[in-house]
């Protein structure tokens, strides 16, 4: 944002009941109350107005108001986001998308389905499941998280090693411009011409362009699917598990870890009968055809018990696989019980780091004086360190955020990425600048500024600012010096 | 086996000062795609950027220098039982992964394994101020920034040279066979979407010459279920089959005529035009060999939900790739200035107006 909008409140929210139903035009603050943080509370801001249009031609007409008067921009789905990349602007309008939930069409022999932004992740394969379809993303929020935020930050999921991020299951986005032009990218088919723009609008976090329709790509459902679960006295000998799996030539729906905290947790909120003097347990989901899954689970079996699983068990049925689930699927919630808060981080590093990352993030753990819970999507190396603390003592929380800052630099120092599915937004502003130096930060201004020159589409989310990376960088210089001060005087 | 791009840099910079244009060449076996070369730019030669940075079977993950040759990727893949799952065409024996990025190039396999912009997970990058970049990583899942890896698919090097590509690579599948029936050409669409909407190891579905081709990959046990279930001949020989689909290597491919690709909606009806037609990809990419008009290609694309371009052949001083709306014809020149502002690389080879 490069000026300040040249319109009033009270003008801005004339010009939109003008065109949208007044009730859609929020503007008092209890009513607006609801929308001052995502997922990520701890982030909060109260926007100027929040507007819930109902046709594409209004989102069209919000885009060229606001364009004109220089209005701040944050698109909303259902707000389920885990980066506050929907935080509101203090000057900027929420636009809501809700009021766009409708499925439009299932076409079931070309297995794509065309969908209003505002549709729950959820409802698609509920929809799509009478013709033996589903679509492939399944974020843990996916009761509640809708396509078009999957969209805004290319959400992944337990079965992405197999089947992919959002950004391998879309085949086309309607897409209001900044200016307020309609405009189609992607197709039918399963490619375009010329530079890869889905690609790029996948993961943009509404910085480039509002999506107001979305074609996805449906998968058949797998005939049969099967959980192995298997404990590990070490967390090291789980990690060589899941390399293990992988070199052998299996690839599972999904693959997922608990460390010792989080499986106790778990185990205590779902009775899903984990092993709960492992340090580390495995779920490991072989989906196909029946033949097909036979042969992998008794191949998983085989190799888990090879290379020291301390306990091997196989769901035999449906009912088994869910229970074997829920602990893994509820481990948020009862890491929640045994914590008054906890912070979700979101790193992503190459698998072969696993055990020397969690080792570190222990020493960091006593370090810092908190207690850190691991779930992990382990088939494609995305941590999630779930640190528990207590908003409500002094210092609490400033010292979660240190901690998680110190887990994703040691992400990116490994070969990782600061996030793996939960986006920038806010949240992870600051840790741009470990990922990436000043010439690709401004290399990504430039690109923002091709679809929105004055930078109205969220702004503060996503890429620093120039300015803020050289402070950044100074405090952190500052600091690493002061280390080094401590340090000498030490030895 | 080396890293040249010092060199490269060096070479767009001095480009850069004198106001020149460079045309960028890899192994050389994508010459006849795009429109024609811009006669006046030199070349900037990545042939010799080759080499293997970082291959961790266990992970899944292959770093390589663009300019390194798929066979010599292939090759190395395969002494651990993996492989480039989108099943990249070779045009030569020079192919390099670059190229085949810039051109998003993917074969048989691809409505089922994904396509090479589906594999890349990061890439370096030269911009047109001469600024080595990196962008995305070595993991499969990352969504810090822009996703500039990915948007390099297709964009046949105009908004910048790729010096370094990380891929997710796969295990090869334990088994596979491939079924042959005849079928017309009128029944074969749906038949192929039939079976691609069924839960078993489909990995490629192409119709040649009055005959359907289903290939199955994966367990043992489920491709031989999987076959007795569906029946129609086993094909023998089948390895070679598809690699000669995937490189263009079918008579189908040969002689000198205009060769036009559809990548279109899978379902769609079979496109009224007499001619020599090749559907791959279970009805998403359709091959038609003959002379055309090109707006009436278009036309028939559009009908099927999708676009055209012309592949090979016909007149590569128009344009070759499918009509861009003007919104979008804005966003790719803004973003072509974002990337390349003195418009160094491969200008043309595109569009016209890029």
């Amino acid at each position: 944002m490069t000026e300040k909008p040249t319109i009033t409140k009270a003008e801005l929210a004339e010009h939109f009941r003008g065109f949208i139903d007044p009730e859609y035009v929020i503007t008092d603050d209890e009513t607006m109350k609801p929308y001052e943080c995502d997922g990520m509370s701890m982030y909060c801001e109260m926007p100027l107005l929040v507007v819930l249009p109902e046709t594409v031609a209004q989102v069209q007409e919000v885009m060229r108001l606001c364009s004109r008067h220089k209005v701040p921009v944050v698109a909303r789905g259902a707000g389920t986001g885990l980066c506050a990349g929907a935080m509101p602007h203090a000057e900027g309008i929420v636009l809501s998308l809700a009021k766009f939930n409708r499925i439009l069409s299932i076409d079931p022999l070309a297995r794509s389905a065309r969908l209003q932004p505002g549709v729950r992740n959820l409802a698609i394969s509920e929809a799509a499941a009478e013709f033996g379809l589903y679509y492939g993303p399944d974020p843990s929020s996916q009761i509640a998280c809708t396509i078009g935020g999957n969209v805004a930050e290319n959400s992944g999921g337990v079965h992405c090693l197999k089947y992919g991020l959002t950004v391998h299951n879309l085949l086309s986005v309607e897409l209001v411009t900044v200016d307020g032009e309609l405009v189609t990218i992607g197709s039918d088919g399963l490619d375009c011409c010329g530079m890869d723009l889905m690609a790029l609008m996948t993961g943009s976090e509404g910085l480039l362009g509002v999506v107001t329709e979305v074609q996805v790509k449906l998968l058949p459902k797998p005939e049969i699917a099967q959980v192995v679960m298997a404990g590990f006295d070490s967390i090291q000998k789980a990690g060589d598990a899941v390399g293990g799996i992988i070199a052998h030539g299996i690839i599972p729906g999904g693959l997922e870890m608990m460390d010792g905290h989080a499986i106790v947790a778990a185990d205590d909120f779902a009775q899903a009968g984990y092993p709960r003097d492992a340090k580390a347990l495995l779920l490991c989901e072989v989906d196909g055809t029946e033949e097909e899954v036979h042969e992998h689970i008794e191949q998983a079996e085989t190799l888990f018990r090879k290379l020291g699983a301390t306990s091997v068990r196989t769901s035999r049925d449906e009912d088994e696989r869910a229970l074997l689930w829920k602990g893994r699927k509820s481990a948020f919630p009862a890491v929640g019980r045994i914590s008054p808060d906890y912070y979700c981080m979101d790193g992503t590093i190459p698998r072969g780091q696993l055990a020397h990352v969690l080792t570190e993030m222990e020493k960091m753990s006593e370090e810092f004086g908190l207690r850190v819970a691991n779930v992990f999507h382990a088939g494609d190396g995305n941590l999630h360190p779930l640190i528990l603390f207590d908003a409500n003592v002094p210092g609490e929380f400033e010292r979660t955020e240190a901690f998680g800052s110190r887990i994703l630099e040691l992400c990116v120092k490994v070969g990782g990425c600061i996030t793996g599915e939960h986006g920038v937004g806010v949240e992870k502003i600051r840790q741009m600048a470990i990922q990436f130096n000043d010439d690709e930060l401004a290399q990504f201004r430039e690109l923002k500024a091709a679809f929105d020159a004055d930078g109205i589409l969220n702004p503060g989310k996503g890429v620093p600012t120039l300015r803020f990376c050289q402070e950044y960088r100074s405090l952190e210089h500052k600091q690493h010096s002061t280390n080094r001060d401590t340090d000498a005087s030490h030895g | 086996m080396a890293d040249i791009s010092k060199q490269l840099q060096d070479q767009i910079l001095a480009a850069r000062d004198k106001g020149s244009k460079l045309n960028i060449v890899g192994g050389g076996s994508k010459a006849f795609m795009g429109r024609t070369p811009d006669p006046d730019a030199s070349e900037l030669n990545l042939s010799g950027h080759t080499g293997i940075v970082d291959y961790h079977p266990v992970e899944l993950v292959l770093t390589v220098r663009a300019g390194t040759p798929l066979n010599d990727i292939e090759a190395t893949l395969a002494e651990q039982g993996q492989t480039l799952h989108f099943e990249p065409p070779r045009f030569g024996d020079t192919d390099t992964i670059g190229g085949t990025l810039a051109c998003n190039l993917s074969g048989p396999a691809r409505p089922w394994s994904g396509s090479v912009r589906d594999q890349v997970l990061g890439v370096r990058l030269i911009n047109g101020k001469g600024e080595h970049l990196k962008f995305g990583g070595q993991v499969m899942k990352n969504v810090a920034g822009y996703d500039v890896s990915r948007l390099q698919a297709g964009a046949f090097g105009t908004l910048g040279v790729m010096t370094e590509i990380s891929l997710k690579v796969m295990p090869k599948p334990a088994a596979s066979m491939t079924l042959v029936r005849e079928m017309a050409v009128d029944d074969v669409v749906d038949y192929m979407n039939v079976r691609s909407a069924e839960p078993k190891p489909l990995s490629a579905a192409c119709w040649l010459d009055g005959k359907v081709y289903l290939r199955l990959s994966g367990a043992q046990s489920a491709v031989e279920a999987t076959a007795a279930r569906w029946g129609g001949e086993p094909l023998d020989e089948a390895d070679a089959f598809w690699q000669k689909l995937r490189d263009q290597q079918h008579d189908f491919f040969g002689g000198d005529q205009p060769l036009w690709r559809f990548s279109v909606r899978s379902t769609a009806a079979q496109p009224k035009l007499e001619g020599q037609w090749l559907i791959d990809w279970a009805g998403a990419q359709r091959w038609f060999l003959g002379d055309a008009d090109k707006a009436q290609m278009e036309q028939l694309a559009r009908d099927a939900g999708g676009q055209v371009s012309l592949f090979r052949g016909g007149d590569r001083n128009a344009e070759v790739m499918h009509h861009q709306p003007e919104v979008l014809c804005g966003v790719q020149k803004r973003l072509k200035n974002a990337f390349d502002p003195d418009a160094i690389f491969n200008p043309g080879r595109l569009y016209s107006w890029l």
